[in-house]
């Protein structure tokens, strides 16, 4: 098995418009930004981006919104310092928004790729964030019935990996990379390190079946 | 009246940090608090991000750029720290597994309503981050913030007007001019900023203050 791609392009060419995809990081930690250049280069649109950010200055996401391929973000915190391009975007009424709390964001993903229906939990009950969303109250506490979010794409950072797609992380970069690839039917991870030998078993962190191809990308932000 | 500034407010928070804590402090004000815990305490802090045992800031020309917080600050490894992936960061919140969460708020009900996410203007697009995970899970919700708002109003409400964070979940609010606790008649008086008066206190506190 090699799940091993030669280039960045090669990557993302299975990547078209209209399709949706989750994308790795949290601030400027964990993204992978040569994904997001190849991607960019194809010109593809109407896109929903899933992640945490909504990008910031001139980088990662916000490229895809000055570029206009967006149309929709599914994210936490889209508010950041510098991102500039998702608040233009937002105030012209180009993109739609869906805001989610981080832990829901993060478990629907995990539901997704669990092949669960969905899930309880006790974030946003009450609240604003909760409106419209079946509820149960299960001994006392009131919880919001919440729904998997699947992908057609992931675009993923890892430090190493092999041509198994077996992966490991780097401190803080490692975020929702795992859950993602777990959630997409085609997750794509640029890796630092590309390993001519097999990642030791014990350190694989997202093993190779929730991955379909891997490309190395050697810089580091 | 007498106002603290930020670090003696950090400062006054960290002395109510017990040893042994698992605490997660949330951006702004809140990520002060780590530089005030009294020596001879080993308090380990969470970042939402993907890391308990955040460490001290680094040194300028040594930070590793894929090492931050919550707040996308560079940071280090404290002794005995680990790195894990979102769904495991929020199993640890929504889990019950933190002792203590510091946030910021806009405004805190005498009920301990909070409200930190939203305002009621729309020009800003809203934005939740891991406020309302970390709220239903951490069973000690510590406020830091202001008494009162930048234009005077006040801000500790009998009930909030902007959109809420979580319900019924903050046990203290810690301001430049008082603390209070969360009491089930409301908020109840543990201290003033030396050099206060309650009648001053109160007479910038839309909520009563019980002593």
């Amino acid at each position: 098995m090699d799940k091993s791609v030669a280039d960045l392009a090669s990557a993302v060419a299975p990547i078209t418009d209209g399709a949706s995809l989750m994308i790795g990081g949290f601030g400027s930690s964990g993204i992978p930004f040569g994904l997001i250049d190849a991607l960019l280069e194809t010109g593809v649109s109407g896109l929903t981006v899933i992640s945490n950010n909504a990008g910031a200055e001139e980088t990662g996401i916000a490229k895809l919104l000055k570029a206009g391929m967006v149309a929709k973000v599914i994210c936490s915190y889209p508010r950041s310092p510098g991102s500039v391009w998702f608040e233009r975007r937002y105030e012209a009424g180009e993109i739609e928004l869906e805001v989610v709390p981080q832990g829901t964001l993060a478990e629907r993903i995990r539901a997704a790729g669990a092949g669960l229906g969905g899930f309880l939990t006790p974030t946003a009950y009450g609240t604003l964030l909760a409106e419209g969303k079946e509820t149960r109250i299960i001994d006392g506490r009131g919880y919001v019935m919440e729904a998997p979010l699947h992908a057609d794409f992931a675009l993923l950072r890892a430090e190493r990996g092999d041509k198994w797609g077996n992966l490991s992380f780097h401190a803080t970069a490692r975020n929702f990379n795992p859950v993602m690839a777990t959630a997409a039917r085609h997750a794509i991870v640029e890796v630092r390190h590309l390993s001519d030998t097999p990642l030791d078993p014990e350190t694989v962190v997202t093993p190779g079946i929730f991955v379909q191809s891997v490309v190395e990308y050697g810089v580091r932000p | 009246m007498k106002s603290l500034i930020d670090s003696q407010l950090a400062a006054r928070v960290a002395q109510d940090i017990p040893d042994g804590s698992y605490v997660n402090l949330g951006i702004g004000k809140p990520t002060h608090v780590s530089g005030h815990v009294p020596e001879g305490r080993e308090v380990i802090y969470h970042s939402e991000n993907g890391i308990l045992g955040v460490g001290p800031t680094p040194e300028k020309g040594t930070e590793d750029l894929e090492l931050i917080d919550a707040s996308k600050r560079y940071i280090t490894t404290a002794p005995g720290a680990a790195f894990f992936e979102h769904s495991d960061s929020f199993a640890m919140m929504r889990g019950g597994h933190i002792d203590i969460a510091v946030l910021g708020a806009y405004q805190v009900a005498e009920n301990g309503d909070l409200a930190n996410w939203a305002t009621l203007d729309e020009k800003f697009p809203p934005a939740v981050g891991g406020a309302m995970d970390l709220v239903v899970g951490v069973p000690t919700v510590l406020v830091m913030m202001k008494h009162v708002d930048r234009d005077g109003s006040p801000k500790l409400l009998k009930e909030c007007t902007y959109p809420l964070t979580g319900l019924g979940v903050v046990s203290r609010v810690y301001t430049d001019l008082a603390v209070l606790d969360v009491t089930p008649d409301g908020f109840r008086l543990v201290e003033l900023t030396e050099g206060n008066s309650l009648e001053e206190v109160q007479s910038v506190t839309e909520a009563k203050i019980l002593t």
